[in-house]
């Protein structure tokens, strides 16, 4: 008769997570060293798609930089652009037509709520529910379509100019951005229904995974990780830039600290884009969506610049050093998830791999804005 | 407010009152530009000074040695201010190489502050601000990784974004691909 095997009481053993693993949702891996169920110590690995954004913001000059920015966050690239133009619009003095920044506003919001979606059908599929991702989708389909039409592309947008847009909105988009509003809300309600209330989601998410506000500001954390654990900081209301202090809206905060926390707070938060987008369009001023007088050549007066932003993902900064050439003489991108991945090993230890893996999603990772 | 507070405590970092510098870009339109990008101002050894936040985008910026690093960070920890990210940027032209820290709060009474430090372009080091904050671990590996800045004391200087067995930093002005 054969002995069962034994394990001893302090034994653990080593789990590798990714780097093709469908629950980190890109190119990342984690090395777990286990007990049991209980992750005793984590490691993130990190740089698989590295490709040296900074070094070809020196090597490029800085219209042909404005490519690279959607390339780094798939999921809501006019973020990233729209911090990279005020950036270099701020250095070398262009000033921008009303118009202009308030159709940037819109734009940035619709893709906000795009990407908040995707996170949403991908993080409730992490969890075991396939149906929400493609109700999810369907609704961003909508967003992707009504950009497409303004701005050429679906996900990898170079909308943005330095001083303004190279394209103007049409009656048609207005017509479909107004139709969306009511659309979006009425599917808000079937998420909260579908998801929100059950049971087994709850079950998953309460109590799992409490960050403390201590820890955040220890790793610089932003976006829905720091506001699901009752940090009040919204680079958008903080330190308003662009036309943000023109509109209305509201900074969901939660005090729970837990993984239902960073759901609720992105999940209202589509809500606030909407009324972002819905006074964008009643305020949407006439006017050029260029300015008359824009510099030939950009080439910002010598000097340290930073521009942050609030991004789908977090606070996203861009530092500028200007040598006054008509290449910068160094570009440094400041990813918000980097910041927000980085806690994760930390806040694992103890946990159970099932709750870690729910709070991975609950980070909202986007592995090519990690690795940059 | 804390912006003044902490420009106060910083300022007892350095031992004689530094006068303030009005930074020389700060007024620079249109026309001089070409002349100031061929006449940059010489580089700051210490000392603090305020920034125009509408065009700069921060408030402070100080110029510290590397030794008074540690005490810096620990003032702006007790001042509750959170870690946005460090890196560094080559001057080939003056043989140093800079490690920029940028420090911001969860606040409505803003506040960036800015730390640089310069270090010999042949042994970059600077002490580690892991013990202070654990959020910098990853961006002291990707400045080690892009140029190549020894952070004395960190738990695992090992490659980040680069392959393991990278002993090239792209970042440096006379990096050839």
């Amino acid at each position: 008769m054969n002995s069962p095997i034994l394990l001893q009481p302090d034994e653990t053993f080593i789990l590798n997570v990714g780097p093709q693993h469908p629950a980190t949702h890109g190119v990342l891996r984690v090395k777990m060293e286990m007990h049991g169920e209980y992750i005793v110590n984590a490691e993130t690995v990190i740089g698989y798609i590295h490709r040296m954004h900074e070094k070809m913001g020196e090597l490029k000059t800085y219209p042909q930089f404005l490519m690279n920015l959607s390339r780094m966050d798939y999921l809501g690239a006019l973020g990233y652009s729209h911090g990279h133009v005020l950036l270099v619009e701020k250095a070398s003095g262009i000033v921008v037509p009303e118009r202009a920044e308030y159709i940037r506003a819109i734009m940035v919001e619709l893709n906000r709520i795009a990407s908040h979606l995707f996170w949403f059908g991908a993080f409730v599929m992490d969890l075991g529910g396939f149906s929400p991702l493609m109700y999810a989708l369907q609704d961003r389909e909508h967003i992707l379509d009504m950009l497409e039409a303004v701005t050429g592309s679906r996900l990898t947008y170079c909308y943005f100019r330095f001083g303004g847009l190279c394209n103007d909105v049409d009656d048609d988009f207005i017509t479909a951005a107004r139709l969306f509003i009511p659309r979006m809300r009425k599917s808000m309600k079937k998420y909260h229904n579908l998801v929100t209330g059950n049971i087994i989601f709850r079950k998953r998410l309460e109590g799992i995974a409490p960050l403390s506000k201590e820890m955040c500001r220890k790793y610089g954390a932003s976006s829905a990780v720091a506001r699901g654990s009752g940090i009040n900081f919204d680079v958008r209301k903080n330190e308003p830039y662009s036309v943000y202090p023109e509109f209305d809206f509201d900074v969901p905060v939660y005090h729970e600290c837990d993984s239902l926390a960073r759901y609720m707070v992105r999940m209202d938060e589509i809500e606030q884009s909407l009324r972002i987008v819905e006074q964008g369009l009643d305020k949407l001023p006439g006017g050029p969506i260029m300015p008359d007088k824009k510099p030939k050549l950009i080439k910002p007066p010598v000097g340290d610049y930073y521009q942050a932003v609030e991004t789908a993902r977090g606070s996203f900064g861009i530092r500028l050093v200007s040598d006054g050439g008509k290449n910068p003489y160094r570009l440094k991108l400041r990813s918000p998830t980097y910041s927000n991945m980085h806690l994760f090993d930390e806040a694992c230890r103890g946990m159970m791999i099932m709750d870690a893996l729910a709070f991975m999603g609950s980070l909202d990772l986007v592995i090519p804005e990690i690795d940059r | 407010m804390i912006c003044k507070k902490i420009k106060l405590a910083f300022q007892s970092l350095f031992p004689e009152p530094v006068p303030v510098p009005v930074p020389a870009e700060a007024e620079s339109v249109g026309e001089d530009q070409d002349k100031k990008a061929k006449s940059p101002t010489p580089p700051r050894t210490d000392g603090v000074v305020e920034r125009e936040y509408s065009i700069h985008g921060y408030h402070l910026d100080a110029q510290l040695a590397p030794a008074q690093l540690i005490t810096a960070v620990t003032l702006l920890d007790e001042a509750e201010f959170f870690i946005e990210s460090i890196t560094g940027v080559d001057w080939i032209k003056d043989n140093q190489l800079e490690v920029v820290y940028d420090f911001s709060r969860y606040d409505f009474d803003l506040c960036r502050v800015v730390l640089r430090t310069r270090v010999d372009r042949k042994s970059p080091e600077v002490p580690t601000i892991t013990t202070i904050y654990p959020g910098a671990n990853w961006h002291e590996r990707e400045t080690h990784d892009f140029f190549g800045i020894k952070f004395a004391g960190h738990p695992h200087l090992i490659p980040l974004l680069l392959p393991e067995d990278a002993d090239f930093h792209p970042l440096l002005k006379d990096f050839k691909a």
